[in-house]
């Protein structure tokens, strides 16, 4: 199929490269039509590659876009692809037409020029979209200026079984606890998003100001600044899970250290993970989530179109399908996927709104009220450095 | 095939095996010495190698991937060669050979998935014995599965690579005399082992040094299994030049070339290596030979080489049983010996992702082995009519592909297929399969047709049959069992294949082994189960079938109904 | 007992059918013939005495070499040497080499090159040890081989066709050659050979098997 429309881009290549307008949505569904969209997501979860498949029956259906679902073990994987096709100078229908994104892999990519848009805000369903409360338009500080599009928050929480131990406060609270119950907690290997969050959360939580995230480190600032957290590991690591000698490699890999007993706590993005992982036989039934105190980082996951796209229109399409209402209620469903949604209840009309207020967040999962303030995601220098720096110390040559 | 054509398959065949490993290699060193325009980097420059100098991990990773390389191409050599010094000829081998060789087309990622399954503190193993023996109510904080030192890596290389050295030093028997090698020895006062190795091993080490020099560059440079069962803090080389070449720091990708060429080096100077310790053993042999001991030792080593061999395969089998029950499991915890219950849900909700995947694994595997068959027919035969056989130097070009690691020469293929605008589609996946399924069809297939009685062909010219048709209706359904075996052995390697997929595919194709390994960083045990168990099949049924098809075709032939 | 090697009424059978049967006494330095057509089973009865018989076969009786029952001994511990109808030198090992594995372990490295190069001496030899076996003539190869397998001190000595594939004047020269070596250590001869002049030459008893 692809070298078809290959050989009719050849042939035509004034009706084929014509540029449709974002904001002109007729345009957009009419060019979709009959396209394939490549999206490139993480596949490691089979919640989520369900829903992705359920989302592309729907846009199938609704707008004749054909959907196909390219599994990564890596979102970089992706943005490493652009960039070779950009090295050969494959600028037109290159492999990717959509990558699940964000922080810095996003800033990569639109610092380098490899992104469509603007477009996000030219997507009809953006009317819903919640603006003012949660993180979307900007990206770990970076303004998102249209180049992504929303589709689902999330917030750090701790999976713990309760049978053993109690929610805890703080980070303090947690490092006590693993000394005391050495080799019960573990969390995934930075440079793994999860596991750098983790790094960031502790930073978050025994910094007495952490304003100082929200701009670039500096030379002068960043040893200061990230003392506490290096007493912090120099601490936990020997309390770790395989005594910090090794790491699971994602989060979802610490469901089965769960379920086998080998932990009690671990470290989730997602609030309605564990609730849809007990449904699937992937976690005990005894297994619930708790916050911080002073609340923990949040963020929201986005979806962005290559520069090279040959199927940009049927892409917009898939991510304003992303932000229905119908398919964020599915999403927000503990049973399906168990994500935040990135609307705004209030902008909702009742049909709407009583798709997720017929929701039941299941046992595991904190009401939003429950879980909290949510902390900002740290400015990306932090997060790069942090991460190469926790290599150094605790990733290699232990 | 037409005459015409016929002569110039060697060339051909050379050309689409050779030029994508050395246009990719072309394609590593210009980015590892700092040359990459379009992330606006200009070399040449040595800024690469001194990142990669300077990169902490450095030193383990690379004692990593040489104590993995060694040590697996070390321990699996020498029990294959105790076990068939010390069994060949007997019930006991034959059992085990029947065992072993189909575990040889079991993928290496399945293998290691099931291996891990086994061998982890929670591991099936721990469950079986617990509480019962071993008193545990939770899971011991052992590492096993992922140790900083890498032995259950290589003890997973090492059980997938004896089968493959096995059937290699079987293939090499034939032509050694062994059984009266073994008749003398013995009646000259040898043990059965030392004899063996005195009289057999020099000459059969001499036919399978290729095959060990490629478990050699395997073990180095291996990727899906170091993802399963290596140690992450840092990973073997291989791995992280993956890494790097995933990373979205454009500079990560000069890094990514350059340890590719340090990848590349460490090979090569490890055959070296090897190459002279081959030759102190040699000389050590020789004066071993000539002192006259008889082997009063045999007995121990004997039984050591059939327990480890044992062991090897049962850890398979075992493997692929503990996949099995997972695949159907339900909620199951340690450390409850079976599941709380089974169910098909798994296998529901994998289905249509499986067979889009086992479809296009399918169609890979199909149209490669099926090039690479007539490829290697084509150079057979051409070999056959100009009375030319291959020279060692002819046979060391048909293993260059299978001896330069997979991770120093792909990355830069990649970028030479976007040069020429091939990546569209499973097309460039095909061509990157070839590379290493035509060395293993070729090396299938051409024993048995060299050894084929030429006479019959002489026969049959006299009858007025032309070279071609002696071909299609002498020769080749005469061979049809070799035949049928080669192409199950392409289509095992095509469906095995892990990097090519996933770099050249750029994560477009789809196959059971790129989306088996994509699972392995989710840790769903399930759905691992079943992509593996799956896996497992697509690489196995070929192979029943190239044992069951000459039976049925032939099944009121009795010259031809046994190999 | 007696020296010398005996076979004390023994039976073989294929698949539980007789085959072949033999039951006699070889004194030191004596040489029994045993002849009869290629396929009787005549090799069959050899690796009786060596232990080497095939899984499919079977046999009854009992192995005696100087007084020591070695029918259920291991192959190697027998004493029992066998020189086939191919010389059957192994061909990654010069001729002195091969010599050398033969020869029972012990001793300087110097006194065993000497022992080597006297054994090659007695077959007119002298000087060949470092010699790669394929470029010696087929007479040449069976007296090496003659060589090696006496310097395993047998107290048996086996011919299986050990003749068959030499030409009639170097086959007379071989097998005066390995009879009188033989007789010289007063090692008991078993020959099978389907060839009438061989069993003439050996001047001992002959057994015709399949009349």
């Amino acid at each position: 199929m692809k070298s078809l429309a290959l050989l009719a881009a050849m042939a035509l290549p004034l009706a084929a490269h014509a540029q449709t307008d974002p904001a002109d949505w007729d345009a957009v569904t009419a060019a979709a039509k009959g396209q394939t969209v490549y999206w490139n997501a993480w596949g490691g979860s089979t919640t989520t590659n369900d829903f992705i498949a359920w989302i592309g029956a729907k846009v199938q259906d609704e707008y004749g876009v054909t959907l196909e679902h390219v599994k990564l073990t890596d979102t970089a994987d992706a943005v490493t692809r652009v960039l070779a096709e950009k090295q050969a100078g494959t600028d037109t229908d290159g492999a990717i037409d959509m990558i699940w994104i964000n922080g810095a892999n996003f800033a990569a990519m639109k610092d380098a020029g490899l992104l469509f848009g603007p477009f996000a805000e030219q997507l009809p369903n953006w009317q819903y979209v919640d603006v003012d409360g949660k993180t979307v338009q900007t990206d770990f500080t970076v303004p998102v200026e249209g180049f992504e599009s929303p589709w689902a928050m999330a917030q750090v929480v701790f999976d713990y079984n309760s049978e053993v131990l109690e929610p805890m406060g703080s980070m303090q609270a947690i490092l006590d606890w693993s000394t005391a119950n050495p080799g019960r907690f573990t969390y995934p290997q930075p440079p793994d998003f999860l596991g750098t969050t983790f790094l960031k959360q502790v930073l978050v939580d025994t910094l007495v100001d952490a304003s100082v995230l929200q701009q670039p480190a500096t030379d002068d600032n960043y040893e200061d600044v990230t003392a506490p957290l290096w007493a912090y590991l120099d601490a936990l690591t020997p309390t770790l899970w395989r005594q910090g000698r090794a790491y699971p490699a994602t989060g979802t890999a610490m469901f089965p250290l769960i379920a086998d007993r080998e932990i009690d706590l671990s470290i989730s993005f997602s609030p309605g993970a564990a609730t849809a992982a007990i449904a699937n036989d992937e976690l005990p039934d005894t297994v619930r989530t708790f916050v911080l105190d002073k609340g923990t980082i949040g963020n929201a996951s986005f979806v962005a179109i290559p520069y090279n796209s040959g199927s940009f229109e049927g892409a917009m399409v898939v991510a304003n399908a992303l932000l229905s209402p119908e398919a964020q209620a599915r999403a927000q469903d503990p049973n399906i996927l168990g994500y935040g949604t990135v609307l705004a209840m209030d902008k909702l009309d009742a049909d709407q709104k009583a798709l997720f207020d017929a929701l039941d967040l299941g046992i595991a999962t904190l009401s939003p009220e429950e879980l909290g303030t949510v902390q900002a995601e740290p400015h990306p220098s932090w997060m790069t450095r942090i991460s190469d720096d926790w290599t150094a110390r605790y990733g290699v040559a232990q | 095939m037409k005459n015409r054509v016929l002569p110039v398959v060697p060339a051909l065949t050379l050309l689409v095996m050779l030029g994508p490993v050395l246009a990719g290699l072309y394609g590593t060193v210009l980015p590892a010495f700092g040359h990459l325009p379009a992330g606006g980097l200009v070399g040449p420059n040595l800024d690469a190698f001194r990142a990669l100098l300077d990169w902490p991990g450095l030193p383990r990773s690379v004692m990593l991937s040489l104590t993995t390389g060694i040590g697996t191409t070390v321990i699996a050599l020498a029990l294959v060669m105790l076990l068939v010094a010390g069994w060949s000829g007997t019930r006991a081998f034959r059992a085990l050979e029947r065992l072993l060789s189909p575990l040889l087309s079991v993928p290496h990622a399945a293998a290691a998935f099931g291996l891990a399954f086994l061998i982890a503190p929670s591991g099936w193993i721990a469950r079986l014995l617990s509480p019962g023996i071993t008193g545990w109510t939770n899971p011991p904080d052992w590492l096993i599965v992922q140790d900083p030192l890498g032995l259950t890596l290589m003890l997973g290389m090492v059980v997938k690579e004896m089968p493959f050295l096995l059937l290699m030093t079987l293939a090499a028997l034939g032509q050694t005399d062994a059984a009266r090698a073994r008749a003398i020895a013995s009646a000259l006062g040898y043990g059965r082992t030392t004899g063996w190795l005195k009289t057999v091993f020099p000459r059969v080490y001499a036919q399978i040094r290729l095959p060990v020099y490629v478990v050699l560059a395997y073990g180095m440079s291996v990727v899906d299994v170091a993802l399963i069962l290596g140690p992450n803090t840092p990973p073997p080389l291989s791995v992280q030049i993956v890494r790097w070449m995933g990373e979205p720091d454009f500079t990560a990708r000069l890094l990514a070339s350059s340890a590719a060429l340090l990848q590349l080096a460490l090979v090569v100077g490890a055959l070296l290596f090897w190459r002279l310790g081959e030759i102190i053993v040699a000389t050590l042999g020789l004066r071993w030979i000539t002192s006259g001991h008889r082997g009063a030792s045999d007995a121990p080593l004997r039984i050591a080489a059939l327990s480890a061999a044992s062991i090897a395969a049962l850890s398979i089998l075992l493997g692929l049983v503990v996949l099995a029950v997972w695949s159907f499991s339900g909620f199951w915890s340690f450390p409850n010996a079976l599941p709380d219950a089974f169910s098909l849900k798994t296998w529901m909700r994998q289905s249509t992702g499986v067979l889009d995947a086992l479809g296009e694994t399918a169609l890979i595997a199909g149209s490669v082995t099926l090039l690479a068959l007539i490829l290697t027919i084509g150079c057979l035969e051409a070999e056959y009519r100009q009375r030319r056989n291959l020279t060692q130097r002819g046979l060391l070009l048909l293993y260059l592909p299978l001896l330069i690691p997979q991770t120093a020469f792909l990355p830069g293929l990649q970028s030479l297929l976007l040069n020429v605008g091939a990546d569209i589609g499973r097309a460039p996946v095909m061509l990157a399969h070839l590379v290493f399924v035509l060395p293993y069809v070729f090396l299938s297939l051409a024993d048995p047709f060299r050894a084929w009685d030429s006479r019959n062909a002489s026969v049959a010219a006299a009858l007025g049959a032309s070279p071609d048709g002696i071909l299609w209706r002498v020769r080749l359904p005469m061979l049809l069992r070799p035949v049928l075996t080669a192409v199950a052995v392409g289509l095992s390697v095509s469906v095995g294949q892990y990097l090519p997929t996933l770099l050249i595919g750029g994560g477009r194709v789809a196959t059971l082994t790129t989306e088996a390994v994509a699972l392995t960083s989710g840790g769903d045990r399930r759905a691992i189960a079943v992509w593996g168990l799956m896996q497992t099949g697509a690489a196995l049924v070929p192979f029943a079938l190239a044992l069951i098809i000459p039976a049925l075709v032939w099944r009121n032939r009795k010259g031809l109904s046994h190999g | 007992m007696d020296k010398g090697l005996t076979l004390d009424r023994i039976a073989v059978f294929k698949d539980g059918k007789p085959l072949v049967a033999l039951d006699h006494h070889i004194a030191p330095g004596e040489v029994l013939s045993v002849m009869g057509p290629s396929g009787i089973g005549k090799s069959t009865l050899l690796s009786v005495v060596t232990g080497t018989l095939p899984r499919a076969f079977s046999f009854t009786g009992r192995v005696h070499l100087d007084g020591r029952d070695i029918t259920d001994a291991a192959p190697q511990r027998r004493m029992v040497g066998i020189l086939f109808q191919d010389d059957l030198l192994f061909p990654h090992l010069s001729v002195g080499a091969n010599l050398a594995f033969g020869l029972r372990p012990g001793g300087s490295r110097a006194a065993r090159q000497n022992r080597i190069e006297d054994a090659l001496a007695e077959v007119d030899l002298a000087g060949f040890a470092n010699r790669d076996p394929a470029t010696l003539s087929g007479g040449q190869k069976a007296r090496v081989a003659l060589m090696r397998m006496l310097l395993a001190e047998p107290c048996a000595l086996l011919l299986d066709e050990a003749f068959g594939r030499l030409d009639t004047a170097l086959r007379a020269q071989v097998r005066d050659l390995v009879f009188a070596r033989a007789r010289s250590r007063a090692l008991p001869v078993l020959m099978v050979t389907h060839d009438a002049q061989d069993a003439e030459a050996a001047g001992g008893e002959v057994v015709t098997l399949g009349t």
